[in-house]
């Protein structure tokens, strides 16, 4: 187990900055998970990490080690690739226990260590089956048993659930999550779906086009995000954006509505500013009318898109609500649970 | 009714051109040289002309020595070629696998054996080898080393040589072909899983690379059975019988020796070794077509 330092760091492909200034300190035993949208650099600073790609600038540690010229080999990290990256002409057992070969373990303790993998990830029977006999759900878990089986100082996985099922990713977010708290290995997890990084990790990292956007632990990102790219990406349904300014101590906007502000927003009188309220924070009888657009009952809540001066704003009740689209709801917000945000930087007021 | 017969036959239509062409270029010569192997048959002689011998030619070249000889010179020959071709083919592949500047250059290059024809590779290696003005010999001299007798004492290594310079270029392309084509995850999984390079090559890339290794090795093999031209030019055959390969035997025993029926015969011994070559590729092929799908199926059924 290992802390991962990651200072100042830079990635250029040819002329494109891929990644800027990348500043991460991961504790030992830490679940940290990086998300962000598709082609903002996740991967790129995995594989920076893992050793696949180079470092352009900057400094990386493990286990406070620099290890920016290190080849794989020599970082003692496993990695889980998206596509499994199984070894298609390796039975289950032998995929599992290649790293152990590779390092000239004797065949007894690589038996005995492939079989404890195997039991943890219920892949006992499944032992002498190539890749090609095994569904997406045993493949990703044979991904799995050869990176435990390593027993590395840092875990690596790259989307490691988008090619399962909605079902399976569930149930698969348990495992991984279990397999962290059974052996507590520093793991770094990508993702682009904000859901799995909010339920998995111990801390996140926000990423936007190459830069870190935010670090934190789940809920103070979905608490207090340091501007609107992070509020908007954490949270599901997104927070609904409003731009206005400041009137009387209220947040004016410009589609006609009017909101209270939090107690702790730091603006001034006349500024203009973006405004965000989470759709599960609108409560019912407020005096801010919205007019219904469509209706879309789960059972549990109701969520609700509504028209207000125009704009697409989203509610979401926990309650059964019975409105027709055309109806007019009264809404409004606790507004400590409301988000000031300046409109020029996105950055919080 | 009677469209949909037509239409039925429609693909038939298409290819008689093909399948005629067929029976008249490869079926019928095929045929003709069957039917001559079983006869005692001289080029002045019409072929009705000729009398039936049975399989006298065959059992004839069977305990014929110049014969066995001339298959076993084809033998050693075949055989070494391709396994140095081969082994360098693959290595220049892998070595050359890599995306530095210059490399399709490079790549280019190598292939170039490849496109020069047979009569001018001999023509070539016939004057490079040569005992007094040959390059060979002329460097050997010039850093004070005796020449060597290629052509004459060394003939069957010589024209190995020859052989080995114009045909590993062929399995380099297809390794690099296939290397170029391997799942670049698994390599990177392996990389991550501390392996290096020689373990990277050993244990991922050439078991993965197996099928078309063996596919090429195959057509190779089939390939060398069948050499004349550039052997024809460097050697004919000589000194003795020592680099006369079949194939310069059979044409010699229908030009030289005036016995057709005989050089029938030869052939088709040949043309049995060949088929036995193409018959085990297919055979490879369709098991591991076979396996794949089997393994398909397995899948399948559990999901
Ligand atoms: N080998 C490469 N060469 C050039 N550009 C690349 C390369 N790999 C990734 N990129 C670019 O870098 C950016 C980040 O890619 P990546 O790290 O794969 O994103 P993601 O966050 O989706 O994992 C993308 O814009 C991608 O096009
Ligand atoms: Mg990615």
């Amino acid at each position: 187990m290992a802390t991962v330092e990651i200072t100042n760091i830079e990635k250029y492909y040819g002329g494109y900055h891929a990644l800027n200034d990348i500043n991460v300190d991961i504790a030992d035993g830490e679940f940290v998970v990086l998300v962000g949208p598709s082609g903002c650099g996740k991967s790129t600073l995995l594989q920076m990490i893992a050793g696949l790609e180079t470092i352009t600038g900057g400094e990386l540690r493990i286990g406070g080690d620099v290890v920016n010229y290190l080849p794989p080999k020599q970082r003692d990290i496993a990695m889980v690739f998206q596509n499994y990256a199984l070894y298609p002409h390796m039975t289950v057992g032998q995929n599992m226990g290649f790293s152990l070969r590779i390092r000239r373990d004797p065949a007894d303790e690589i038996k005995a260590k492939v079989e404890r993998a195997a039991k943890i990830l219920n892949l006992d029977q499944l032992l002498d089956r190539f890749p090609r006999e095994l569904s997406g759900g045993q493949r990703q878990r044979v991904a799995m048993g050869r990176a435990i089986v390593r027993e590395p100082q840092v875990f690596l996985f790259d989307e490691p659930l988008s090619n399962l099922d909605a079902k399976l990713r569930l149930s698969m977010r348990t495992e991984i999550k279990e397999l962290h708290q059974r052996l507590k290995t520093t793991t770094i997890y990508v993702t682009h779906d904000q859901d799995e990084a909010m339920t998995m990790a111990d801390r996140i990292v926000v990423m936007n086009t190459g830069v870190v956007s935010q670090i934190g632990a789940p809920l103070d990102l979905y608490d207090r995000p340091a501007n609107t790219f992070v509020a908007g990406f954490i949270g599901s349904p997104a927070m609904n954006f409003m731009d206005g300014t400041i009137q009387g101590g209220k947040f004016q906007a410009a589609n006609g509505s009017s909101w209270a502000l939090p107690s702790d927003a730091k603006v001034t009188e006349g500024q203009r500013c973006t405004f965000g309220v989470r759709p599960e924070f609108v409560e019912a009888g407020g005096d801010v009318a919205a007019k219904v657009i469509v209706t879309e009952p789960t059972g549990s809540e109701t969520q609700i898109v509504a028209d207000m001066g125009g704009e697409h704003f989203t509610c979401l009740f926990n309650e059964r609500i019975a409105a027709q689209p055309g109806d007019t709801l009264k809404i409004g917000a606790d507004p400590e649970k409301c988000h000031v945000f300046d409109i020029e930087t996105g950055l919080r007021l | 009714m009677k469209l949909a017969r037509a239409n039925r036959l429609t693909p038939y239509v298409f290819m008689a051109p093909a399948a005629v062409i067929m029976v008249i270029a490869l079926l019928y010569p095929l045929g003709y040289m069957v039917y001559g192997s079983f006869r005692a048959w001289d080029p002045s002689q019409n072929i009705s002309e000729t009398e039936f011998v049975g399989l006298k030619n065959y059992i004839t070249l069977w305990f014929d020595p110049s014969f066995r000889e001339s298959l076993g010179v084809t033998l050693k020959f075949a055989i070494s070629v391709v396994a140095v071709e081969m082994v360098l083919g693959v290595g220049l592949a892998l070595l050359l696998d890599r995306n530095i500047r210059g490399m399709s250059i490079l790549r280019t290059l190598f292939i170039l054996p490849m496109m020069i024809a047979p009569v001018v590779v001999g023509l070539m290696w016939r004057y490079m080898y040569h005992p007094t003005v040959g390059t060979f010999n002329r460097f050997l001299k010039s850093i004070g080393l005796d020449g060597v007798d290629w052509l004459g004492q060394h003939a069957l290594l010589s024209v190995i040589i020859a052989d080995i310079w114009q045909w590993t270029p062929f399995i380099f392309i297809l390794t690099l072909a296939a290397l170029q084509s391997l799942p670049q995850s698994a390599l990177e999984a392996a990389k991550i899983d501390g392996a290096g390079g020689w373990q990277q090559i050993w244990h991922i890339k050439l078991p993965l690379m197996m099928p078309v290794l063996i596919v090429t090795c195959l057509l190779r093999l089939i390939d060398a059975f069948k050499v004349l031209e550039v052997i024809l030019v460097m050697t004919e055959g000589g000194p003795g019988l020592s680099t006369e390969i079949l194939a310069l035997r059979i044409s010699r025993t229908a030009t030289e020796f005036r016995e057709l029926g005989v050089a029938a015969a030869m052939s088709n011994y040949l043309l049995m070794l060949l088929l036995l070559l193409t018959v085990a590729m297919f055979a490879f092929n369709k098991i591991q077509t076979a396996r794949a799908a089997r393994l398909r199926a397995a899948v399948q059924e559990e999901d």
